[in-house]
């Protein structure tokens, strides 16, 4: 534990090196995370091969990823939608027509904030989830005795989240799209007084197939590095129940960092090198 | 494990603990040799030497936080030692990885010390995961089958409840009969009394007793408990400071005038509640 000053311009310059170091310790875990994270998408890649006899495991967990996760999508989804709509309209306003706003709404709902709101509720949700179930098995000895019996871990728990997630994420995606939008229909609708057809219209004219690709994409980015931190974090797990709630916060901090890092590689990636120009 | 029924040290072994096996000559199941082990700068295995025969119980003693339970882990595969190696049937263990290790492991039983059953599942799913996984056992044969192993400990008809809904002796239970699921041909148990009341830690000696006349595996016992030590043992190891200080049976034990063990056994009785208490808080 550092001493704190008795003066206080230092009281200051100790708080900032304490936030560095802070800064520093975060940057470091974050690595080292990463690393241990890359090893685990290893091996559930090989795992895969046997993905047959863990098909059940792999419903279970889509199950408990996607469906329980729907409450908490539509919530988020409409209102964004909502919100996106009022902000559009209230930015665009004396500068674009309002036959832009429905344009602007899908747009922006498909290609970022569909992908991305949904990814970080979901992730919150599910990454704590996965790290504080996996963590517990790991102070307990469950996952020692699971290996003891010849049962690979991998293969019976990680491999199963990561492709539940990998295949929810993008459906979770869409409800929330559909949702989005909707709730952006009808704002604009009943209190903006854009008529349903020029919101449709104004959707259909710019609507390109790459836009929802693309968001897609990204969904599936997402759901890869909400389960695969969840499943990290609750890996590496030790000291018992300060453990455990250790690494579930470490686990919803990983994956929406690297959601937002991810998120604008893919902007770059998807949009300007893809399918840019 | 303030009233422990029998706290004379110089008690004959109950149950017939001393040499089972009488004058057979029996080859090494698990040869440990000079195995090292560090976390740290924190050399907790120090040059382990350990012989166990073909279905002999070999006890391993030693004060809490020793190493015996990463002793274990090291037999079992779990940990990669630093230095050393374990043989299992002359077959070097510390090397093999994936389907190898694998095939060893179903040869093995693992009684953990704070049960590990999966709280995900029902009591019987427990002892009916390695079956379903390894034999592909479905349907009213598994169903039968875990019947039988629960009857084994004890627990007939429990099969549909939950880890959460059972007692600590109960979970042990529950424990063995997950690790002999498999017919395996070594049993590791890991503290199997610990944290249990005096009756329901006779119970569970009398149970392993029970079991490896039953099953005739080969076992090896972890335990900082002399009694439980005395009733289940064929044969006592002593760990101290990371290595094996002393190995012969509970009369050679007793009457061995190496300091570790005399240490050991003064303390032991003296102050066995203690180290029990110690153990519970650290462990959960
Ligand atoms: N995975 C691990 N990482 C770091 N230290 C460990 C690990 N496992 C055990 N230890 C340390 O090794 C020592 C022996 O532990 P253990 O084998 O559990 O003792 P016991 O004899 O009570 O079973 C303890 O000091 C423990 O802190
Ligand atoms: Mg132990």
């Amino acid at each position: 534990m550092r001493n704190s000053s008795p003066i206080p311009g230092n009281a200051i310059a100790d708080a900032g090196a304490g936030l560095l170091g802070t800064i520093g310790r975060v940057a470091i875990e974050l690595v080292t995370e990463v690393g241990f994270a890359s090893i685990l998408l290893w091996r559930s890649t090989l795992a895969l091969r046997k993905i047959g006899r863990s098909m059940p495991l792999v419903i279970e967990q889509a199950r408990r990823i996607g469906v329980e996760s729907l409450p908490l999508v539509i919530m988020t989804s409409v209102f964004t939608g909502a919100v996106t709509a009022v902000q559009a309209a209230y930015q665009l306003k004396d500068f674009v027509p309002k036959i832009y706003l429905g344009t602007a709404i899908y747009k922006s709902v498909v290609i970022e904030l569909g992908p991305v709101l949904t990814a970080l509720v979901v992730g919150g949700r599910v990454s704590a989830s996965i790290a504080a179930e996996l963590g517990t098995m790991r102070v307990t000895e469950q996952i020692d005795a699971m290996d003891a019996m010849g049962i690979d871990p991998i293969r019976y728990l990680t491999m199963p989240r990561i492709v539940a997630a990998l295949v929810m994420l993008p459906v979770l995606t869409v409800f929330a799209d559909i949702l989005a939008i909707g709730g952006g229909f009808f704002v604009s609708n009943a209190s903006l007084d854009l008529s349903p057809k020029i919101f449709i219209e104004g959707m259909k004219m710019h609507f390109v197939a790459r836009d929802v690709l693309g968001g897609l994409t990204k969904a599936l980015v997402f759901g890869g590095i909400i389960s695969l931190m969840g499943c990290a974090a609750g890996l590496r797990t030790f000291g018992g129940a300060v453990g455990v709630g250790a690494a579930a916060t470490r686990a919803v901090v990983t994956s929406c960092v690297l959601i937002l890092v991810s998120d604008y590689v893919l902007a770059v990636l998807l949009f300007k090198i893809i399918f840019g120009e | 494990m303030t009233e422990r029924p029998d706290r004379d040290t110089t008690a004959t072994p109950g149950g017939g603990a001393t040499a089972r096996r009488g004058g057979t000559t029996a080859g090494p199941v698990i040869e440990v040799r000079d195995l090292w082990k560090s976390f740290g700068d924190q050399e907790v295995l120090r040059g382990i030497n350990l012989t166990v025969l073909d279905g002999e119980t070999m006890v391993v003693l030693g004060p809490s936080g020793c190493g015996k339970s990463v002793l274990l882990k090291h037999v079992i595969g779990l940990m990669k030692p630093d230095r050393g190696s374990i043989l299992v049937e002359g077959n070097e263990l510390t090397g093999l990885d994936g389907r190898e290790l694998k095939d060893l492991r179903m040869r093995f039983g693992m009684v953990f010390q704070g049960a590990a059953l999966f709280d995900s599942m029902t009591v019987g799913e427990n002892v009916g995961l390695p079956l379903k996984e390894h034999c592909g056992i479905e349907g009213d044969e598994l169903a039968d089958l875990v019947e039988g192993k629960l009857g084994m400990v004890g627990l007939a008809g429990a099969s549909h409840l939950q880890p959460s809904e059972l007692s600590g002796g109960m979970k042990k239970r529950v424990a063995l009969a997950r690790a002999i699921a498999l017919d395996p041909d070594i049993v590791l148990y890991d503290e199997p009394t610990t944290g249990l009341d005096p009756i329901m830690a006779e119970q569970i000696n009398q149970l392993i007793r029970a079991l490896q006349r039953k099953i005739h595996a080969t076992s090896i016992v972890v335990t900082h408990d002399l009694h439980s030590a005395k009733f289940t043992g064929d044969k006592i190891a002593l760990m101290h400071e990371g290595r094996i200080e002393f190995v012969g049976t509970m009369d050679d034990l007793r009457n061995s005038d190496n300091e570790a063990v005399r240490i050991f056994i003064a303390r032991g009785y003296a102050s066995d509640h203690r180290t029990a208490w110690e153990s519970r808080g650290e462990r959960q």
